[in-house]
């Protein structure tokens, strides 16, 4: 097994590599020299990232390393923020995500996100889910009551909401409105899932109903996971990658599978960083 | 799982964006209309002799000045009336009464009420109470007082929102080092609350001065310069109501006077406007 | 350091003094709507006495110089203005709102603003005077006479359209920004992002918007008076003119004697009614929302 030319930072490896031959995960997401900047301050340059297909990569690093920034980067979530400018190429599939004339609204279909807060919206759990499908062009009754129903039991919802569709999803405890934002987005059949530390605000038991259900969703869609949590990293990550930030700006220090970076980690920092002795 | 989703519904957008666009602009179209033409039509006739010369020939000739003292007048006695009650009331509530008070409450709630109350209601009550029952008859002093009435309840809303966006660090402090209340109060907390204060008094003024309902009952209809404050005056937007109601030919005097009542509200918004930017941190809507 | 029993005394009766002071002007402030209420019953008394509440909405027409005081008429007038204005203004400073917040460039946003809050410091004079010299001619030139419920109308819409648009443009920035994030990221457009999730939450001051707005076209009454007519009837079309409550009260309040005057009361009182049953309305609905 030789080591494919590098294309994450000089001291990582192809993620490839650690793999057998006969499950070979194809590279899904391509992004290349990805850099932001809030006016003039950079929140993190010059990341160059292969995301595999139908795998979990968790992006972990202190906060303020841009870790989140750069997960808003790949949904042009950007696009919300005045004074911010994405400069690199992403692309998924084949798609160019940065190109000014991509369809943001497909784009997002494609791509689902959830948020460290959970926010769903101040409608019925229904209509949270609802009403984004109606809205994307699905009108049929009955498939939306399917569509609802087959999402809900994935996240494991099902059960405890059945009888209260129709009441406030505000109502909801954090990590039943944490599963039903997840829901919401698979909902969408999207192909990826970014998610912004999604554990980070619940209670630890409903942190660990929702990473579970995290991790019976791989396979199915590629997740990009930021997380401080470094025992969640190694429990559902099938690659990482870390986050550092050096000379004013958040950079991307070394990635690779979990069993590589967590065990035999190539730059010192990762080594510090997953010991616990750094970060 | 779902393979019928498509593209979003660029129709429905597109009309949103449409009549959104357009209600702007309609705003924007008519308040252009109604400014401009009164600046067009008034503008020629606002001059140094206009502000400070009597009306002639029941206002159709002749200029604002008696108006102008008597709308003064009026407005002095309704700010020397409802400033010290107006600040106290505020200072009451803020500082001196807990949310459970039922006093406190009762107050509030009272004041919300007089807050809504329409200002011919005002016009009735100051004839009946100050006119008639206490005797002051059509006079400057009654059409003031039955403004301080109405204007009590934004200034105390303001000047309340002023005293409770002070810190309660600053009480702190103060009862920590043994400071009276009267101390605090009078050198910690009035100061600081000062902004509020203020943009509750412009905007008290402003509500005033463009008050007519509650003055055609209460301070008279005579426009020449009066004597005391026992006189009855024109306040200026009852001229122009005069002169565009009740006097033929008086309405190019009534675009000029409408002119100086648009001009000198707008001087008054816009300080209320700079005070609030440069004191207070949020938003006071008006009711 | 002074001894500190003596100070104690004085600190506290300096307090205690201050205290009942002001103490004396809330029970002052708070007892004027009290005052208002009393002295508007007291002045109705008479008609109450001499006319009685049925025949105020009984009687043949509103006719005091033959004893008629029917008050109908002026209450439909009301109505019909406060409704018709209120079905304008209401999208229309909504849609301002949107458009500050969501559709118009920051500059642009901000000077539009500026524009409302200038609007809302006219005062109703002038709006009424604007309104008798422009646009009463222009609907005189549609249909005869000119002055009419419909002038009534506009003229209360422009009125009254910166209470909504202020109170739904500060209902808008109160819309948490986790929702507008959220709805972006599921690829929702604009306007469905905006009719779905931000009018929901935005609800409870777009309703105190309309409130406010309709409170004030009820009690509104110079601009009324100059623009529609004051015809006291029932109108059957948008060109008739009308004659308000609120106009009603200024035009006769000046020559008014005995059970006139008096009668005049009673529908400043039926005024104040209305604004309290608005307030009681609006409060008791809100409260049923809050668990809704």
């Amino acid at each position: 097994m030789t080591p494919a030319e590098p294309i994450t930072g000089p001291r990582s490896r192809h993620p490839l590599e650690e793999r057998s031959p006969c499950r070979k995960p194809q590279s899904f997401m391509e992004i290349d020299r990805l850099g932001l900047h809030y006016g003039e301050k950079p929140a993190f340059q010059d990341v160059t990232l292969s995301i595999s297909k139908g795998r979990i990569t968790a992006l972990v690093g202190p906060s303020g390393c841009g870790k989140t920034s750069f997960l808003i980067c790949l949904n042009r979530l950007t696009d919300l923020i005045a004074g911010c400018r994405v400069s690199g190429r992403i692309t998924i599939d084949a798609l160019d995500v940065l190109a000014p004339g991509t369809d943001l609204i497909q784009l997002r279909r494609r791509i689902g996100m959830i948020f460290q807060k959970p926010n769903p919206f101040p409608l019925t759990i229904r209509r949270n889910i609802e009403f984004p499908l109606r809205e994307h062009g699905l009108r049929d009754r009955g498939q939306i009551i399917q569509t609802m129903e087959t999402t809900l039991r994935d996240v494991g919802l099902w059960d405890e909401v059945k009888d209260r569709l129709d009441s406030p999803a505000l109502a909801l405890s954090g990590g039943q409105q944490q599963r039903l934002c997840i829901a919401r987005a698979l909902a969408l059949s999207p192909e990826v899932l970014l998610m912004d530390e999604p554990c980070s605000a619940l209670d630890p038991l409903s942190s660990g109903v929702v990473e579970d259900l995290i991790a019976s969703l791989r396979s199915r869609y590629t997740i990009l996971i930021v997380t401080h949590n470094l025992a969640q990293a190694r429990r559902i990550a099938d690659y990482a990658a870390l986050f550092w930030i050096q000379n004013g700006a958040g950079r991307l220090i070394e990635t690779g599978t979990a069993r590589q970076f967590f065990e035999e980690p190539h730059d010192p920092l990762t080594a510090a960083y997953v010991s616990g002795m750094r970060g | 799982m779902v393979e019928t989703l498509n593209r979003s519904q660029t129709p429905r957008e597109w009309l949103a964006f449409a009549l959104v666009w357009g209600a702007a602009a309609l705003v924007t179209a008519t308040f252009c209309w109604l400014l401009g033409d009164i600046v067009w039509h008034g503008l020629g006739h606002v001059s140094w002799t206009f502000l400070t010369a009597p009306p002639e020939n029941a206002g159709r000739r002749g200029g604002i000045g008696p108006i102008l003292v008597s709308t003064s007048l009026i407005l002095g006695v309704c700010l020397t009336v409802s400033l010290p009650i107006g600040i106290g009331t505020a200072v009451f509530l803020a500082e001196f009464t807990s949310d459970q008070s039922q006093f406190g409450r009762m107050t509030r709630r009272s004041l919300d009420i007089l807050a809504g109350v329409p200002s011919i209601v005002f016009g009735l009550f100051g004839n009946a109470f100050f006119c008639k029952t206490l005797g002051l008859g059509f006079s400057i002093l009654s059409g003031g007082l039955t403004l301080a009435c109405m204007v009590l309840p934004i200034l105390i809303r303001s000047t309340e929102e002023g005293f409770r966006a002070v810190p309660a660090s600053y009480r702190l402090s103060a009862a920590a080092l043994g400071l009276s209340r009267t101390t605090t109060l009078v050198h910690l907390l009035l100061p600081a609350a000062v902004p509020g204060l203020l943009v509750g008094l412009v905007l008290g003024v402003g509500r005033a001065i463009a008050e007519t309902a509650a003055l055609i009952f209460t301070s008279g209809y005579v426009d020449r310069m009066p004597e005391s404050l026992l006189d009855s005056g024109r306040a200026l937007s009852i001229h122009i109501f005069d002169l565009s109601m009740n006097v033929s030919g008086g309405d190019a005097n009534a675009y000029a006077s409408s002119l100086v009542l648009v001009i000198l509200l707008l001087a008054i918004n816009g300080i209320a406007s700079a005070v609030t930017t440069y004191g207070l941190h949020r938003k006071i809507v008006r009711v | 350091m002074t001894s500190s029993r003596s100070n104690i005394l004085s600190r506290w009766s300096t307090d205690k003094v201050l205290c009942q002071l002001l103490r004396g002007t809330a029970v002052i402030a708070g007892a004027i709507v009290m005052l208002i209420v009393v002295f508007l019953i007291m002045e109705a008394l008479p008609a109450f006495y001499h006319i009685g509440l049925l025949r105020f909405f009984t009687d043949p027409s509103w006719h005091p110089a033959e004893g008629f005081y029917n008050l109908t008429p002026m209450l439909w007038g009301t109505l019909f203005a406060m409704t018709g204005s209120v079905l304008i203004a209401t999208p229309l400073g909504i849609f301002s709102a949107v458009f500050c917040h969501y559709y118009a460039p920051r500059g642009l946003a901000r000077l539009y603003r500026r524009l409302i809050e200038l609007l809302a410091g006219i005062p109703s004079v002038v709006y009424g005077f604007w309104g008798l010299v422009v646009l009463v001619p222009l609907i005189a030139e549609m249909e005869p006479p000119g002055p009419s419920l419909l002038a009534g109308i506009l003229i209360l819409t422009i009125m009254i359209f910166p209470t909504i648009a202020l109170m739904a443009d500060a209902s808008l920035a109160n819309v948490p920004q986790q929702y507008l994030r959220g709805a972006a990221a599921l690829g929702l457009p604009r306007w469905a992002t905006i009719r779905g999730i931000v009018f929901p939450a935005a609800k409870s001051g777009l309703f105190t918007g309309v409130i406010l707005e309709t409170g004030r076209a009820i009690g509104e009454t110079m601009a009324i008076l100059m623009v529609s007519g004051n015809v006291v009837q029932t109108p059957s079309s948008l060109f008739d003119p009308i004659r308000t409550l609120t106009a009603n009260i200024a035009l006769e309040m000046a020559y008014a004697l005995g059970d006139h005057r008096a009668a005049l009361f009673v529908s400043g009182l039926v005024l104040m009614a209305m604004i309290m049953g608005l307030a009681l309305a609006a409060e008791w609905i809100s409260r049923g929302r809050i668990y809704g």
